[in-house]
């Protein structure tokens, strides 16, 4: 045993590698992204990672190894489990002969995500037994019992922290290399009974899975890390039951008071009955502090009803914390306060404050993002047309002054929601914007059904190499696996025009008066055509010197800044000006200013 | 002891490295640490904090208003921010160059930053400013203004360790040939 300083998420890389993890597969998305990517570092060979095209072909992997014995671990974030959520289902019923650890992240506030979706619904949904750690050392501790209780069970487990455990770091205590587990797979033993999906083995599985989560409640209840605090403590009438980070923030805001019972719940599925009532004994009223949604809550009116149980249970649905957003050591202290009947906190603002500039993310400086939203916003000046937009940096097209995103649903949503306009609105020239991560992800579907189904649209591929958003992943266009292999990269236009795509053009977004003429070009075409954006991310390249503007040309018209809205442009003392620690030299802006004010550095001298 | 550090700015200041440097350095002397930071989205231009917690008996990565030891802002408008954080009687440090967000460049706002320091001199009567852009110009890189800010801080006396401590944990971190770059940085404030 040592001590690391890690990231919630590298803990729990840690932890899966220690309980003699095998196979590692996910889909990057925040807040899950590093729990893989700390695995592939802590590859010493022995360990097969695999960025996978989506969730669910990552899901499915994942339980083919653990069909064969191995210990696999599967990861994304919450809205990656709708799109696994197929084969959750099914293999919830069949099980697993290994140890196969479902891990999900959620994301209240939401910080990053489309939803507020509370995955341990997803938990008793499929049946299945999960996990909620509460910090970062017990992420580490809880993914081993994680993999313990999977193999003992034979079931796959959902473990399931949030944002602030995901991404907060601790100094824990971690196993030394040669305490690690090791597990040598059996390999796949052929039994058609076992492995095949029929309505007769899912009616048995079925009562056996009822039967299984009883015994696993019980057990839970003796589990420890679902604990009560103090253990004991006589005359004590008020509660509050937490799990997750809220019970950090309580057990923060509670620092030198005398603290009601606490009950900490880290497996809210199934649910530590036995546990809970102990917790309940002698109480008259009880606080639930969860993020996300009241299950804690329902749980105990459940309970307190079963048992006919006199306590009046307190939470989101009696208005008592906050529906929605994430919890704070504030928001969490003013909860508690009003439930114990003490001074809440003064959390409104100082008045005096002056106004705060706000700083919403944006496009990077020098993104080619930028320059193909301009384009096609350039060549449809005009003309009735649609942007149905997509999951990814790309959706920060819509800020202004781009405006270029007018729906954006879900990955990969917008080829056929531009579908559905259309056949509503037929003089509407539609566009879907993709990502070439999100196109391979969940996009090559939509654009089949649009073919087949006599669409009339323009499928825009934003070709950037990489997985930009979460941090540059590989995917199946870069030509580069997460076992470090250089493979034959999947070529965007030979699977549209494998699927019937007709026209197929590439340009470049950064060579704004072709780009426009290209969108003008296919656009005008009948059917479904697509246009290819490539121009690799700004993150990635070796930045150009930064622009420069020629003050006696810029005639202070500002339109650089009012068209483009790139953060490499402001306005210094009332002027124009490129702010050099952020100026790549993509040249967009050179383009598009009408007096050739702005140029290359070389010229300027 | 415990302290509590908030350091906040935007995004691609060198903000979460400074708090992976200070953490070492704390990991360094066999001081429990905890922190949690802004990460993903937010970092592309928009405002981006760290908290950082060094000492025994921390249970939780975040704290709470009027809470922090020392605020390191790399922003005057974001150390503004952040204040609330800042408890009764505790020091800050904060860089005086402003940085314009777009939407400000987009309004024709001509946002410098003065309103902000003028508020901060009401409200903070341990106040360290510091000159970030003209530091960096003296030293003679653009890219060791976080080391600018942490060797201001360590002179507020308010962290658990001096500016060798993190000189050589710096050391173990950065390629030899900025060794000597950073070292001035840090000492720059000294």
């Amino acid at each position: 045993m040592h001590k690391e300083f890690l990231m919630g998420n590298a803990a729990i890389a840690r932890g899966a590698v220690d309980a003699g993890l095998n196979v590692i597969s996910g889909y990057p998305g925040t807040p899950s992204t590093e729990v893989l990517e700390t695995a592939a570092k802590n590859n010493d060979g022995s360990l097969y990672v695999e960025w996978s095209v989506n969730e669910k072909a990552a899901l499915e992997l994942s339980a083919g190894a653990a069909y064969c014995g191995a210990n696999s671990m599967v990861t994304m974030k919450q809205v990656g489990l709708n799109v696994a959520s197929d084969p959750l289902m099914s293999l919830a019923y069949i099980g697993v002969k290994g140890g196969m650890v479902i891990l999900v992240a959620d994301d209240p506030g939401p910080i990053s995500s489309q939803t507020e979706q509370d995955t341990r619904h997803f938990a008793s949904y499929s049946k299945l037994p999960c996990f909620d750690p509460s910090s970062v050392q017990e992420a580490y501790d809880m993914i081993q019992d994680a993999f313990e209780y999977s193999r003992k069970y034979n079931t796959p487990v959902l473990f399931r922290p949030t944002t602030r455990v995901c991404h907060g770091y601790a100094s824990i205590t971690v196993k030394d290399k040669d305490e690690r587990k090791t597990n040598k797979p059996e390999g796949f033993v052929k039994d058609s009974s076992k492995w095949v999906i029929f309505p007769r083995l899912s009616y048995n599985a079925h009562i056996h899975i009822e039967k299984r989560n009883a015994e696993l409640s019980h057990e839970f209840s003796a589990y420890r890390k679902n604990e009560i605090f103090p253990e004991e403590k006589k005359g004590c009438k008020r509660g509050i039951a937490t799990h997750g980070i809220s019970f950090a923030y309580t057990t923060e805001a509670l620092k030198g008071m005398e603290a009601p019972r606490i009950l900490k719940v880290s497996t809210p599925f199934p649910f530590p009955e036995q546990k809970a009532l102990k917790f309940l004994e002698g109480l008259d009223e009880v606080l639930c502090i969860e993020e996300l949604d009241p299950i804690i809550e329902r749980e105990l009116i459940y309970i307190c009803g079963k048992y006919h149980l006199d306590v009046r249970i307190y939470g989101k649905l009696t208005g008592n914390v906050q529906p929605a957003g994430e919890n704070t050591v504030e928001s969490v202290y003013n909860n508690i306060a009003e439930f114990m009947g003490f001074e809440p906190l003064d959390i409104n603002p100082d008045e005096s404050t002056p106004e705060l500039p706000v700083r919403p993310p944006v496009l990077c400086a020098g993104c080619p993002h930028r320059a193909s939203f301009y384009a096609v916003k350039k060549a449809m000046k005009g003309i009735k047309s649609v942007f149905c937009g997509d999951i990814g940096c790309y959706t920060l097209g819509n800020a202004m002054p781009l405006d270029m995103v007018d729906t954006c649903l879900c990955m990969g949503a917008g080829v056929n929601i531009t579908q559905g306009i259309g056949k509503i609105e037929p003089d509407t020239k539609c566009f879907a914007f993709v990502g070439d991560s999100t196109f391979f992800a969940s996009a090559i579907t939509g654009a089949v059904n649009a073919v087949y189904n006599q669409a009339d649209m323009t499928l825009i591929v934003l070709d950037n190499s990489t997985t930009a958003m979460t941090g540059h992943q590989p995917h199946p266009g870069t030509g580069r696996t997460m076992m470090g292999q250089v493979v034959d990269k999947i070529d965007i236009t030979a699977v549209l025009k494998g699927i019937g795509v007709q026209t197929v053009e590439t340009v470049d977004p950064l060579k704004l008066d072709e780009a426009v003429e290209c969108v003008k070009r296919v656009s005008a075409q009948k059917g479904v055509k697509a246009i290819i954006f490539k121009s690799p991310c700004a993150v990635l390249i070796k930045p150009e010197k930064p622009v420069v503007i020629d003050s006696d040309k810029c005639k202070q018209c500002k339109k650089c800044i009012n068209e483009l809205g790139c953060p490499g442009i402001v306005i210094k003392d009332g002027k124009v000006t490129i702010e050099r620690s952020l100026c790549s030299g993509c040249g967009l802006c050179s383009q598009v200013c009408p007096f050739g004010a702005i140029g290359g550095a070389d010229n300027a001298d | 002891m415990q302290t509590n550090i908030m350091l906040c700015g935007v995004g691609g200041q060198g903000i979460v490295l400074t708090s992976k440097l200070i953490a070492a350095a704390a990991m360094e002397e066999d001081i429990p640490v905890m922190s949690a930071e802004t990460i993903g989205m937010a970092q592309k231009g928009g405002s981006v904090f760290s908290f950082l917690r060094l000492g025994e008996g921390v249970s939780c990565p975040m704290f709470g208003k009027k809470s922090a030891d020392i605020l390191i802002a790399f922003e005057p408008a974001e150390a503004v921010r952040m204040l609330p954080y800042l408890k009764d009687g505790g020091k800050a440090v904060v860089n005086t160059h402003a940085i314009m967000p777009v939407t400000a460049a987009l309004k024709g706002s001509n946002y410098t930053g003065d309103e902000m320091i003028d508020y901060l001199k009401e409200k903070v009567d341990d106040l360290l400013l510091i000159d970030g852009t003209k530091a960096c110009e003296e030293i003679g890189s653009p890219k060791v203004l976080n080391m600018i800010m942490l060797g201001a801080a360590l002179s507020r006396g308010v962290l658990p360790f001096d500016v060798a401590k993190i000189e050589q944990t710096m050391r173990n971190t950065v390629k030899p040939q900025f060794h000597e770059l950073n070292s001035r940085a840090l000492r720059y404030s000294l």
